[in-house]
């Protein structure tokens, strides 16, 4: 029996750089026999398991679809583009654990029957793009020819699961129509898995250690571990591994305690909501309870927002971010975008036109399910967020042109 | 069966007839792209639904019988 629960970042400190394979294989002993690893899926099915890059989606149920696909080999995605500009949580699992990541999608390779391997990593994170190139060097018997490494183009669509294929496919990182999707035509027409690097290295260590590990390592009716990626005025900001189920304010506690007081913290990412650091300090880092309360888990980020930072600038510093992402296909994406982070950006440098926080109000209802991607649902999500939690500070910047931190007459940072 | 209508956003240049040729079911947002009050199309208005459909000038809307397959999400 382990005396501890094994988690994705055990083992030597990220400092020390990847973990060598002889050194992983030590830690966390062979991954199960190939011909075990067609009942993977029902084990991650009865896990819990839900992935990593954003949208929470079954793990299990994604392994099974593509593998009662009609007919042909499929191919595996491993998506490490991490474009979310405050998680670093992938890069620093594929610079730290390649082998843990590689683990994972072999796993998933040989549960869904696929010959392929493409290992998707954002250009710019180089030390991950080296790790994995040499970790895949380290075990060139085992993978063959199966696996290559793409690097994704820096950009905050690239890791969209049909921008990730559309570029695999034909170099161009944008987003495409669905029907179809990855899992019904993906890398050269065939099935294929788009799955989160830090979902498939959890699968590696739930096909050791059981579903039953996987589920009782979170806390309360939370399942399993999560990497985080913590964000603001705290000592020891970056990331860390916790159990899922843990409060955002024993997470700011692990990182040293807020040096500050503060009123919001940004949960999930760019793609996620703002809450009120009351709601959340006690609230649990457990995606499905804060779907419920309205909450993203996402990509696992825990943005506290500087006291002195104003949360309507800080709203439309993201949204003039999200605009300039969007990849320009849609025009709901390309207008309304373009239209929320201008109007948030006049509200918060007091330069409001009179109608601009109507606007806002109206619009932000109006992005959701409005592109071929999510990615204006993301937007106005954030916005819808921002709206309620800093609702005071929005009316108070429309009809006062003031801000209590007095950053009116600067532009917004 | 009931039918579904849809907009392929990258398609859509917001031209707008749709929402002239079904405004029971479609409305314009602020710079011309259209807003799907509900996806459903009732059976009376089968006709203008297929109309709208066949009336796009660069063909992004559809009308599909039945409902969408669900399946895996688009962010991994």
């Amino acid at each position: 029996m382990l005396q501890r629960k094994p988690g994705l970042l055990d083992g030597p400190p990220f400092a020390a750089g990847a973990e060598s394979p002889a050194a992983h294989q030590g830690r966390l002993g062979l991954l199960p026999a190939r011909r075990d690893r067609l009942g993977l899926v029902a084990t991650l099915e009865a896990s819990g398991l839900q992935g990593r890059g954003g949208a929470g989606f079954p793990v299990g149920r994604k392994w099974r679809t593509v593998a009662e696909r009609a007919r042909g080999n499929a191919v595996v995605l491993a998506n490490g583009a991490e474009g979310e500009p405050l998680s670093a949580k992938d890069r620093t699992l594929m610079a730290a654990r390649p082998h843990l990541v590689l683990d994972g999608a072999l796993l998933a390779a040989d549960a869904v029957g696929a010959d392929r391997i493409v290992l998707y990593v954002g250009e710019e994170h180089h030390t991950a793009v080296a790790a994995l190139e040499r970790a895949l060097g380290e075990r060139r018997r085992e993978f063959g020819r199966r696996a290559r490494l793409v690097r994704a183009p820096v950009g905050y669509v690239s890791g969209e699961e049909t921008a990730a294929v559309h570029y695999v496919n034909e170099a161009d990182a944008r987003p495409t129509s669905t029907p179809p999707r990855p899992f019904q035509r993906g890398v050269d027409g065939r099935a294929t898995l788009v799955q989160n690097v830090e979902s498939l290295a959890l699968t590696a260590l739930i096909a050791r250690f059981g579903d039953d590990w996987y589920r009782t390592a979170g806390r309360g009716s939370a399942a399993g571990s999560a990497l985080v990626t913590v964000s603001g005025p705290v000592p020891y900001p970056g990331v860390r591994e916790i159990e899922l189920g843990t409060p955002v304010g024993e997470v700011a506690a692990a990182a040293g305690h807020l040096r500050e007081p503060l009123e919001a913290v940004l949960l999930g990412g760019y793609f996620g909501a703002w809450a009120p650091i009351e709601e959340a300090w006690h609230a649990a880092l457990d995606p499905a309870a804060m779907r419920a309360a309205g909450l993203a888990f996402g990509c696992g980020v825990v943005g506290f927002l500087p006291g002195e930072v104003c949360g309507v600038a800080a709203t439309a510093r993201i949204l003039r971010y999200m605009a300039a992402a969007s990849s320009g296909q849609c025009g709901p994406c390309v207008f309304g975008l373009a239209a929320v982070a201008e109007a948030t950006t006049r509200l918060a440098t007091g330069a409001a036109l009179p109608d601009d926080l109507d606007r806002l109000n109206r619009w932000c209802g109006q992005l959701a399910g409005r592109g071929a991607c999510r990615h204006p649902d993301g937007a106005g999500g954030l916005l819808q967020s921002a709206l309620r939690v800093f609702g005071a500070e929005f009316a108070a910047h429309q009809w006062h042109r003031r801000c209590k931190h007095g950053h009116l007459l600067r532009k917004a940072a | 069966m009931s039918e579904v209508i849809s907009v392929d956003r990258i398609r859509c240049d917001g031209h707008g007839l749709c929402a002239e040729l079904l405004p029971e079911l479609i409305d314009l947002d602020d710079w011309g792209y259209p807003l799907l009050r509900s996806g459903q199309v009732p059976h009376h208005l089968r006709d203008h639904a297929k109309r709208a459909v066949a009336a796009c000038p660069v063909q992004a809307l559809r009308l599909q019988t039945g409902v969408q397959a669900a399946g895996p999400s688009r962010r991994a």
